[in-house]
């Protein structure tokens, strides 16, 4: 797939992801909108401006993987690989309804576009490092990148795989922490804070950089970086906004993991630029 | 008497011989390679060896990354430390039906004098719960020698393997075939049917020994295979004999004995007497001083094949 990288076009692309989110989850009637608004920005500069996929080979051995590790936030995944083809459009209004290959949390048997079934939180980086090191066995070149959530910087297992892909130099593996600062019931610093979370992965010998997780430059440029870095993984913290996009959504716990009601999800579409009004329907 | 091995000897023999045999082998161990016997394979095939250092949970999931990338996959850990990981297992490998295998060694109260921290008698329970998961307990090193590359080269979805720690005795022959899902009449009999896995298969038949002194006909069954079980032979074993004794190195909740009882309740309903650990923690001992204090040693076996036999339709 040809790269794309220009703003203009890819935050047209972003609007159109978060009204899709917004309607998957009102569709559903349950779902993660917080986390899966705050990650559209990076989810799609992976798949449209960064990463080596071919949305009609999607198991090319070559190909660059995705693990989403905070599965939660699987409606910005599946409608990113709608966006680009991967999946039928119609699909997404199926997300969590029985039968569905949208599961509530990622499911790799019912749905092969997904690199890793994820949805335990703590668990997509160590899967991750065995994806990088099997490149190395395989003498592929092909990388790995993980999105993690902030909140799943609380899982020890995470800080085990952080160890481990320090260890063995694991550069062909990044880690971006979708770093919105909510966890479910309260903000993180409240919860049990993080900081010095890019001292954290320097310590525990990564590459690491704080940028704003929500602007395209700024995503590119530190892929870029990653991508460049040699005998070391790279961790990008990006720094974003829960709930991103919705005025009444965003630093919310309250929509962490909360399906919008009828009258929020007009208001929300309606700021997403949709009229949804008097059972106007979105497609 | 006979040749004495420990399984976990036997799996290290043998996964070193499957190397060759798979260039697509990968194998993983969280620091105990030394114990696990998995550094035999290491020192052959380090391209192919990770050595995770304490980090159970890590290992099972970038063994379940290594197995999304087309690997075969085999972590090795002791039972007890391995099964901490079982959200994992559960959810990031056998929730996507993963090629992995999970060979843990030290099993059992035969661990000995580590005591009961490290004694996994729950182990065949929590793995047996999860969906998809099968579960083998090889009963000596000639099991073992041909139970891994039977599931190697079958490998579809996850599998638990169970291993020794202490030398067991050689009970088969090298004519002897595993198979999955398929028990194995080791000695016959009729009056009661004594149904083991592991090293108490070894126990069972001198258990028989004894019995056919007090004039009791023992049938002793290998069910290696816990899940899936061959429910055949036990309902077949249950009809003939009438009586069933289920024996393991193992808890008496959610293992071979529970396996059987739910075959049984289901099918054929029969007297079964559970041999194994009562549901307690152990401490620690030798493994033959363990075994008499927790019941599972000949004694034992006889007293519950004789109670079986009592209380047969």
């Amino acid at each position: 797939m040809k790269r794309l990288r220009d703003e203009k076009k890819l935050k047209e692309i972003a609007l159109k992801l978060r009204r899709d989110i917004i309607e998957m989850i009102y569709r559903a009637g349950s779902g993660h909108p917080g986390g899966s608004l705050s990650a559209v920005e990076v989810v799609s500069a992976l798949y449209l401006g960064e990463m080596n996929y071919d949305p009609h080979n999607i198991k090319d051995p070559d190909r660059d993987r995705f693990i989403l590790s905070k599965g939660h936030c699987c409606p910005v995944l599946y409608a990113t690989l709608a966006h680009v083809g991967a999946i039928p459009r119609e699909e997404l209004w199926k997300l969590r309804k029985l039968g569905s290959p949208l599961q509530g949390h990622p499911c790799m048997l019912k749905m092969p576009q997904m690199e890793l079934s994820t949805g335990s939180l703590g668990q997509g980086l160590s899967a991750g490092i065995g994806m990088a090191l099997a490149a190395r066995i395989d003498k592929r070149d092909y990388r790995v990148y993980v999105l993690l959530g902030d909140g799943e910087c609380q899982e020890g297992e995470t800080w085990e795989a952080a160890m481990t892909a320090g260890h063995h130099k694991v550069d062909n593996l990044c880690a971006i922490v979708d770093y919105n600062h909510v966890q479910q019931t309260h903000p993180i610093a409240e919860t049990k804070d993080l900081e010095p979370l890019v001292d954290k992965w320097r310590a525990f010998n990564w590459h690491a950089l704080k940028i704003d997780g929500n602007s395209y430059p700024e995503i590119f440029r530190a892929l870029d970086e990653a991508r460049a870095t040699k005998g070391k993984p790279t961790c990008i913290i990006a720094d974003t906004q829960k709930g991103k996009g919705v005025s009444f959504m965003e630093g919310d716990p309250g929509f962490h993991g909360k399906a919008p009601s009828d009258e929020q999800y007009v208001k929300a579409m309606a700021e997403l630029g949709v009229d949804t009004s008097g059972g106007k329907t979105y497609e | 008497m006979s040749e004495r091995i420990a399984t976990r000897d036997a799996y290290g023999k043998v996964l070193l011989e499957m190397g060759a045999k798979y260039p697509d082998l990968v194998v993983l161990d969280a620091d105990l390679a030394g114990s696990t016997r998995t550094e035999w394979f290491g020192a052959k095939y380090p391209d192919r060896f990770y050595d995770i250092g304490i980090a159970e949970q890590d290992m099972v999931n970038i063994g379940a990354g290594f197995a999304a990338s087309g690997k075969r996959v085999v972590c090795s850990s002791f039972a007890i430390f391995g099964s901490r990981a079982w959200e994992q297992i559960r959810n990031t490998a056998a929730r996507a039906h993963l090629p992995m295998v999970f060979a843990y060694t030290h099993a059992g109260l035969s661990v000995g004098a580590d005591g009961a921290s490290a004694q996994a008698n729950e182990d065949v329970a929590v793995f047996r719960a999860i969906p998809d998961m099968k579960v083998v307990v090889p009963a000596d090193a000639t099991e073992t020698r041909k139970a891994v590359p039977w599931i190697l080269e079958h490998l579809d979805g996850p599998v638990y393997m169970r291993f020794s720690r202490a030398p067991v005795p050689v009970t088969f022959g090298d004519d002897y075939e595993f198979e999955l899902g398929r028990g194995v009449v080791v000695r016959k009999g009729s009056d009661v049917a004594i149904i083991a896995c592991g090293q108490m298969v070894a126990l069972s038949l001198d258990a028989a020994d004894e019995l056919a002194k007090k004039g009791i006909r023992a049938r002793v069954v290998n069910m290696a295979s816990i899940k899936p079980i061959d429910g055949k032979m036990v309902v077949k074993a249950a009809k003939e004999c009438g009586a069933v004794v289920t024996v393991e190195e193992h808890s008496i909740i959610g293992g071979l004995g529970s396996a059987v009882c739910e075959v049984l309740s289901e099918r054929h309903p029969t007297p079964v007497v559970r041999v194994g650990v009562k549901d307690v923690f152990g401490e620690s001992g030798t493994p033959d001083e363990l075994f008499d204090k927790y019941g599972l040693s000949k004694p034992h076996i006889v007293k519950a094949a004789k109670e079986a036999v009592g209380k047969a339709k």
